[in-house]
C-alpha cells in the first residue's frame, strides 16, 4: 500500500482547510469503498483527512415534516430511525437491502453519495478507465458489461451508479448541503450526480475540498406510502440489477401523484421523471404502469450482455407501482 | 459398565474453540522471528514475453529487501510431472515453474517476487516494479479455441483416458425408439476459500520448514524438495490449521517453493500470502466448459446409447480436464457407450481439482437430460433411475462394493414429499410463484490411494493416548473423527486420545483429496490403534502379576480403558496398571494400510439422490430455493455432526453452482473479469434454503476397514441438475447452462 499522510480532523472548516490546500489529500469516512480502492491502486491520494470526529451525526426533523441526515449518520442508523421508516419507507427499505450489516454499520450516508462505481475496469488500474484515467477508453463498452447501465450512458463510459438509498433521495428531491472552501452549498440531488458524459471522470459538481455534511430530505406525504423494489442475483450483500423507488398518490382508482426512480441501470440515480409524467392523472392499471415503463426505458442503449436489463427494469417498474397500489398484476 | 462407541457419535470439533476464538494459528499466522514479507507481481498480459522490468523505483521505496525476477532467481532442479497428489508423490499443479525465463503463458503468471520487511511495504514496492512486454494474441474461451481441439491421449495426471468406448455408440443411438441431442455450458468457477494460500518458509541452515495451507503436507514436502532439488529429508511441513480448500490447496503451486527461495535468498524467514485477486490466478480454477450428450432410449425410458463430449481449455503445458465424464458413464445400465474429452491450448494455468471435480458438471448435463426423456416420456423421473439401475459397475461389470441408490431415492423422495409433485411443468403456485420439483442422482468415486497410509498411536500410564498421522485437518473435521477412531480401537473414551496431525515429522499420509480422507486415514488410525491394544492386551495375558495372565487374548476386550475377559467382566486390569507395574511410562504402536488387491475386483462409489424445491417469479426471473433434500449412502459415518456438516456444505456449493458461482475470460485482455468476492458471488446466508441431509446407512468390507465412502463431494454431485430439473419443472423452460441467472429465465 502507498506510503498515506494521516490526519483527524475535529472541526469541519479544520477538514475543509486541510484537504483544499492539498490537492493530493481526500477525505475518509467510513471508508468501506475507499479503503478498497487505495489498496487496489485505484485512487492515489497522499493524505487522508479522517472525518469520523466530527459532528454531523444526528438526523433531525424538519418543520415541513421532512429530515435532516448527518453525513456522517451511518447507514444502519438511518435505516433503523422510526421517522424514516414512518415518512419515508423508501428509503430504509433501500438502506437495509444495500451492502451487508458489518458495512451499514461502518458507511456513512456522505460517503455513499461520494461512492465509486463498482465497475471491473475502473476497479482493476491496469484496464482502460475514462473515469480513473480520462482518455485511456473504456474497458466495459466493449467488454463483460451485464451488470452495466442502459440509461445516461456515453460512449465514454456505461458504468451503472451502485447506490441504492440515492435512488429513493432523488426520488424524493433531497438536497446535499456541503462546505468548502467558499462556504456552505446546497446541491438539488438530481444534479448532484453528473451524467458521464464526455467528462466521466466528473462524477459530482464539487471543487476539490468540498465535503458533503448533511442531506435534507424535503417533506412529502405521500412517501408515506413508497417502496423500494431491489432485483439482484443473490438475495443479499449485493448490487442492483435493477431497483425502483416509487410514492403513489392515489384517489379513487387515479394517481393523482408519483415519484419513481430507478437504480442499477444507468449511470447516475435515475429519476423517471417521463413515467410520471405519464402516470400523473393515470388510472392506476397494469396498462398504464406499462405504458410509462415503456416510455421511460425507450431511450436504453444496451449491449447484447446488459440487453435484459431494459426488460427487467420495465417489469420491476411495473411490479413496484403494482405491489404500491394494490393492482393485480397477471404474469 | 459399558461405554458407547465413540464413532457414530455427533461429537463436536475438537478444534472448534480454538477456530472460534482466534486461537487457531494459521499459515500465515505464523509469526518466527524477524519475518520478513513476499509479494506476487504478477503478468498483466496473458500472452508473449517481458521485455523489460525496471525495478529502480521499486527498490528505492523502504524496506525492501530483494526483488527477484527470471533474471536473478536460481533456476529449479527438476520439474516434477504433475501427478494427482493423492498419488503421493510430488504433485505440481502444473509442470510450468515461473520465473524461468521471460515468456509469459497467461496472466497473472508471477513475473517477478518482491521481498521487504513488513507486508506493506512489499505491497508498495511491488506496485512501483515497472514490468513492459511484448504481448503477442492470446486464447483464453472456448468461443476461440473450439476449431483446435484435439482429443488427448489422457487427462487428469494420466489417470484417465482421453477416449471411452464400450459397445457401438452409432448402431446404438440409430436403434433407438427416443433420442435426445443437448448441449451444455459453463462458466468457469474458483475455489475462494476464506483463508487465501500461504507459506511461511523457515531455513535453518540447509534444512526448510514450510508452514503451508495444504491439504497434503507430504504433497508440498516432496513436491517443494525436488523443485529445489532438496532431499525430502530437508524438507519439513507443517499444516496445524487450514481455512478451507475445496481443491485449489491439494496441488502445489508456485507459491510455497516461491517462499522458500525468497527467504534463502533473503536469509530471513519469509512469509508469501496470496491476495485474493491473485487466488483467481494462481492455484488453478474449474474450467469453462461445453459438453453434449447424445442419449437413445427405448419407449420404456431404459438407455440403450450414450454419447457424451466434453470441449474444454487446458494450459500450454498439460493436458488437464476434469473428469466429467467418469460417474456419469457409471451410474446407468448402457450397452452402448462413448466418452470424449477434447482440449485446446489456451492463455490460463492448468486448471484443477475443484469439488466434486468432473463429477459435478459431468451430472448436471446427464441428469438434465434424463430429466427432459423422462418428461418427454410421461415416465417419473425416480422411476426412470430406477429402470436404468445398474447392479453393476457398467465400465467393468465388476459389482458394486455396496451401493445404497435405490434406499437414497426412496428416503429421498420421502422426506422430500415427492408424491405430491404433478408430472406438468407449470402446475405448482404459490401466490405469483411458480414452484418446481426437480431430483436429481448423484455418485462419486471411492478412491484408494497408491501406497500404504502410516499411523501412530502412544498409550501412557496415565491411560491418555496420542495418536498421530501427517495429515492436516483442513476444515472437514478430520481431528476430531481420528480421535474417535483411535478411541475406540484402543477401547478409550475418546475424551482420553488426541489426535495430531499437520506434520511430516508424523507418519505419512497421502493427500486427503478426492473424498478420500477418512476412509484412508481412518484405515490407517484403526491399524495402528488396534495394533496398540493387541500388543497391551498380548502383554498382559504374558505378566504373571495380571489377572489375565494366560488368558486367551482373543478372550480379552478392553473398555474404558480396562482389559477384561468378555465372558467374565470382573478379571481385567487398567491399561494403566499393567505399564506402571512394568516401570513403562507409554507404550507405542505404528499401523499401516493399503486397499486390498480384492478391491480391485469391485464398483466402489458413493451413491446419492438429490430433491429440490424452486420457486420462481416469472415476471422477474428470480429464484428462491426452498427446500434441498439430499439422501447419501456414504457407508459408515464416523460423526453425522461432521459428516451432515459436509454434505450440507456439498449441496450449498451446488446451489452456488447452479444459480451464481461465474467467471468469464475478456478475450480482448485475456483475463476473469471476477476477482474478488465482490464480483464472483457465491451464496449467502440470505441464499440458503431449509437443507435436509437423510444418511441411509450401507455397510461395505471392501473399500477399508471400517467401510468408510466419504462425505465430502458427493453432496454437490447431482444438486445443480435437481435444481435446474425444478426450474424446467416450476416455468416449463430448459436452461443448458451454468449458472442459470435472471436472464435466462425473463
Amino acid at each position: 500500500m502507498r506510503p498515506i499522510s494521516y490526519s483527524r480532523a475535529t472541526a469541519v472548516a479544520d477538514a475543509v482547510a486541510a484537504v483544499a490546500a492539498d490537492p493530493t489529500s481526500d477525505f475518509l469516512a467510513g471508508g468501506t469503498t475507499e479503503v478498497d480502492l487505495l489498496r487496489q491502486n485505484v485512487l492515489l491520494p497522499r493524505r487522508l483527512v479522517d472525518i469520523n470526529d466530527l459532528p454531523l451525526t444526528g438526523i433531525e426533523d424538519r418543520p415541513d415534516g421532512g429530515l435532516y441526515i448527518g453525513a456522517l449518520a451511518r447507514m444502519s442508523e438511518v435505516a433503523e430511525a422510526p421517522a424514516v421508516r414512518e415518512r419515508f419507507p423508501m428509503v430504509a427499505e433501500a438502506l437495509v437491502l444495500g451492502a451487508s450489516a458489518q458495512l451499514r454499520h461502518m458507511a456513512s450516508m456522505g460517503g455513499n453519495m461520494m461512492q465509486r462505481v463498482r465497475c471491473g475496469y475502473f476497479r482493476d488500474a491496469s484496464s482502460p478507465c475514462n473515469k480513473r484515467d480520462p482518455g485511456s477508453g473504456c474497458g466495459a463498452l466493449d467488454g463483460f458489461n451485464r451488470g452495466h447501465a442502459v440509461l445516461g450512458v456515453s460512449e465514454h463510459c456505461i458504468a451503472t451508479h451502485p447506490s441504492d438509498v440515492a435512488v429513493p433521495l432523488v426520488a424524493l428531491d433531497a438536497r446535499i448541503h456541503t462546505e468548502g472552501p467558499h462556504g456552505r452549498q446546497v446541491h438539488a440531488l438530481d444534479d448532484f450526480f453528473l451524467l458521464p458524459g464526455a467528462t466521466p471522470h466528473l462524477e459530482h459538481p464539487l471543487e476539490h475540498g468540498e465535503l458533503v455534511v448533511g442531506i435534507e430530505v424535503p417533506g412529502l406525504a405521500m412517501a408515506r406510502s413508497s417502496c423500494y423494489l431491489k432485483v439482484r442475483d443473490r438475495e443479499s450483500y449485493e448490487f442492483a440489477l435493477t431497483s425502483v423507488a416509487a410514492a403513489v398518490d392515489l384517489a379513487d382508482g387515479v394517481i393523482r401523484d408519483v415519484r419513481l426512480a430507478l437504480g442499477g441501470v444507468a449511470t447516475k440515480p435515475w429519476r423517471a421523471r417521463r413515467a410520471e409524467e405519464l402516470l400523473r392523472g393515470a388510472p392506476a392499471d397494469i396498462g398504464a404502469f406499462r405504458r410509462a415503463a415503456r416510455e421511460e426505458l425507450a431511450a436504453a442503449r444496451t449491449t447484447p450482455l446488459n440487453a435484459f436489463k431494459a426488460e427487467l427494469a420495465r417489469r420491476t417498474v411495473v411490479r413496484a407501482l403494482a405491489t404500491l397500489t394494490g393492482t393485480e398484476h397477471a404474469s | 459398565m459399558t461405554t458407547a462407541p465413540a464413532v457414530g457419535r455427533p461429537v463436536d470439533r475438537v478444534d472448534g474453540r480454538h477456530k472460534v476464538t482466534g486461537g487457531a494459528h494459521y499459515s500465515a499466522d505464523v509469526r518466527p522471528t524477524d519475518r520478513a514479507h513476499a509479494v506476487l507481481v504478477g503478468a498483466r498480459v496473458p500472452s508473449g514475453r517481458v521485455t523489460g522490468i525496471d525495478t529502480d523505483e521499486a527498490r528505492q521505496a523502504g524496506g525492501v529487501l530483494a526483488i527477484l525476477t527470471h533474471e536473478n532467481l536460481p533456476g529449479i532442479a527438476t520439474q516434477p510431472p504433475l501427478l494427482p497428489s493423492l498419488a503421493g508423490m510430488p504433485a505440481p499443479g502444473q509442470t510450468f515453474f515461473p520465473l524461468q525465463d521471460e515468456v509469459v503463458h497467461y496472466s497473472g503468471q508471477p513475473v517477478a517476487v518482491v521481498v521487504a520487511d513488513t507486508l506493506e511495504r512489499a505491497q508498495h514496492a511491488a506496485a512501483l516494479v515497472r514490468v513492459t512486454y511484448q504481448e503477442t494474441p492470446s486464447v483464453t474461451t472456448v468461443a476461440q479455441g473450439r476449431d483446435d481441439a484435439y482429443v488427448p491421449d489422457a487427462i487428469f495426471g494420466g489417470f484417465v483416458p482421453g477416449r471411452s468406448v464400450r459397445g457401438d455408440v452409432e448402431a446404438g443411438l440409430a436403434a433407438a425408439d427416443v433420442r435426445i441431442d443437448a448441449t451444455y455450458t459453463y462458466a468457469a468457477n474458483h475455489h475462494n476459500p476464506i483463508e487465501p494460500a500461504a507459506t511461511t518458509a523457515v531455513w535453518d541452515g540447509d534444512q526448510l520448514t514450510l508452514y503451508d495451507a495444504t491439504q497434503g503436507v507430504a504433497a508440498t514436502q516432496l513436491t517443494v524438495a525436488a523443485l529445489l532439488g532438496l532431499s525430502p529429508s530437508k524438507v519439513r511441513v507443517l499444516s496445524h490449521f487450514v481455512g478451507g480448500s475445496f481443491g485449489c490447496k491439494a496441488m502445489i503451486w508456485a507459491h510455497p517453493a516461491l517462499a522458500a527461495l525468497a527467504a534463502r535468498h533473503v536469509g530471513r524467514p519469509v512469509k508469501l500470502s496470496l491476495t485474493r485477486e491473485q487466488m483467481f490466478t494462481s492455484v488453478g480454477h474449474r474450467e469453462e466448459q461445453e459438453q453434449r450428450i447424445e442419449l437413445g432410449a427405448d419407449k420404456e425410458g431404459r438407455l440403450v446409447a450414450l454419447r457424451h463430449h466434453k470441449l474444454s481449455p487446458t494450459s500450454p503445458f498439460d493436458d488437464w480436464a476434469e473428469p466429467s465424464l467418469g460417474v456419469a458413464s457409471q451410474l446407468y445400465a448402457c450397452a452402448h457407450y462413448e466418452g470424449v474429452y477434447r482440449l485446446f491450448r489456451a492463455n490460463t494455468m492448468t486448471p484443477t481439482f475443484m469439488r466434486a471435480p468432473g463429477e459435478a458438471s459431468g451430472m448436471f448435463a446427464l441428469e438434465c437430460t434424463m430429466d427432459d426423456l423422462a418428461h418427454q416420456l410421461g415416465i417419473d423421473p425416480v422411476e426412470l433411475r430406477l429402470r436404468n439401475y445398474s447392479e453393476t459397475d457398467p465400465t467393468t461389470k465388476n459389482p458394486w462394493s455396496s451401493t445404497g441408490l435405490k434406499e437414497c431415492y426412496a428416503r429421498g423422495a420421502e422426506r422430500f414429499g415427492w408424491h405430491r409433485r404433478r408430472p406438468a411443468p407449470r402446475s405448482h403456485r404459490d401466490g405469483d410463484w411458480l414452484i418446481g420439483y426437480g431430483m436429481a442422482a448423484a455418485g462419486y468415486p471411492v478412491y484408494g490411494p497408491n501406497n500404504p497410509q502410516r499411523a501412530r498411536a502412544r498409550l501412557y500410564a496415565d491411560g491418555t493416548a496420542v495418536v498421530q498421522a501427517a495429515t492436516p485437518d483442513f476444515g472437514t473435521g478430520v481431528a476430531t473423527v481420528m480421535t474417535q477412531v483411535a478411541a475406540d480401537a484402543l477401547g478409550l473414551p475418546w475424551e482420553r486420545c488426541r489426535f495430531e496431525g499437520g506434520d511430516t515429522a508424523l507418519p505419512g499420509i497421502a493427500a486427503a483429496v478426492g473424498s478420500a480422507g477418512a476412509g484412508m486415514i481412518s484405515a490407517a488410525v484403526h491399524t495402528a490403534a488396534a495394533r496398540l491394544r493387541d500388543q497391551l492386551v498380548a502383554q498382559a495375558v504374558a505378566d504373571s502379576q495380571s489377572p489375565l495372565h494366560g488368558a486367551d487374548p482373543a478372550a480379552v476386550t478392553v473398555r474404558d480403558g480396562r482389559m477384561m475377559l468378555r465372558d467374565a467382566p470382573a478379571t481385567g486390569e487398567t491399561y494403566g496398571d499393567l505399564l506402571h507395574r512394568n516401570f513403562l511410562p507409554d507404550v507405542e504402536a505404528s499401523g499401516a494400510w493399503s486397499p486390498s488387491p480384492e478391491s480391485h475386483h469391485y464398483g466402489m462409489m458413493t451413491f446419492g439422490a438429490q430433491f429440490a424445491e424452486v420457486a420462481v417469479d416469472p415476471d422477474l426471473g428470480v429464484v428462491r430455493v426452498r427446500r434441498m433434500v439430499g439422501a447419501f449412502a456414504p457407508g459408515r459415518v464416523l460423526n453425522p455432526k461432521t459428516a451432515r456438516s459436509q454434505l450440507m456444505g456439498g449441496m450449498l456449493w451446488g446451489l452456488g453452482q447452479a444459480l451464481l458461482e461465474a467467471n468469464y475470460m475478456d478475450p480482448r485482455r485475456g483475463r476473469w473479469v471476477a476477482s474478488g468476492l465482490g464480483d464472483y458471488l457465491v451464496p449467502v446466508n440470505a441464499d440458503a434454503p431449509d437443507i435436509e441431509v437423510e444418511l441411509v446407512d450401507v455397510t461395505d468390507d471392501i473399500v477399508n476397514p471400517l467401510g468408510v465412502k466419504g462425505v465430502g463431494e458427493i453432496g454437490q454431485v447431482g444438486a445443480a441438475a435437481a435444481l435446474a430439473n425444478a426450474l424446467h419443472h416450476a416455468t416449463g423452460r430448459r436452461v443448458r447452462k451454468l449458472p442459470v441467472t435472471i436472464e435466462d429465465l425473463l
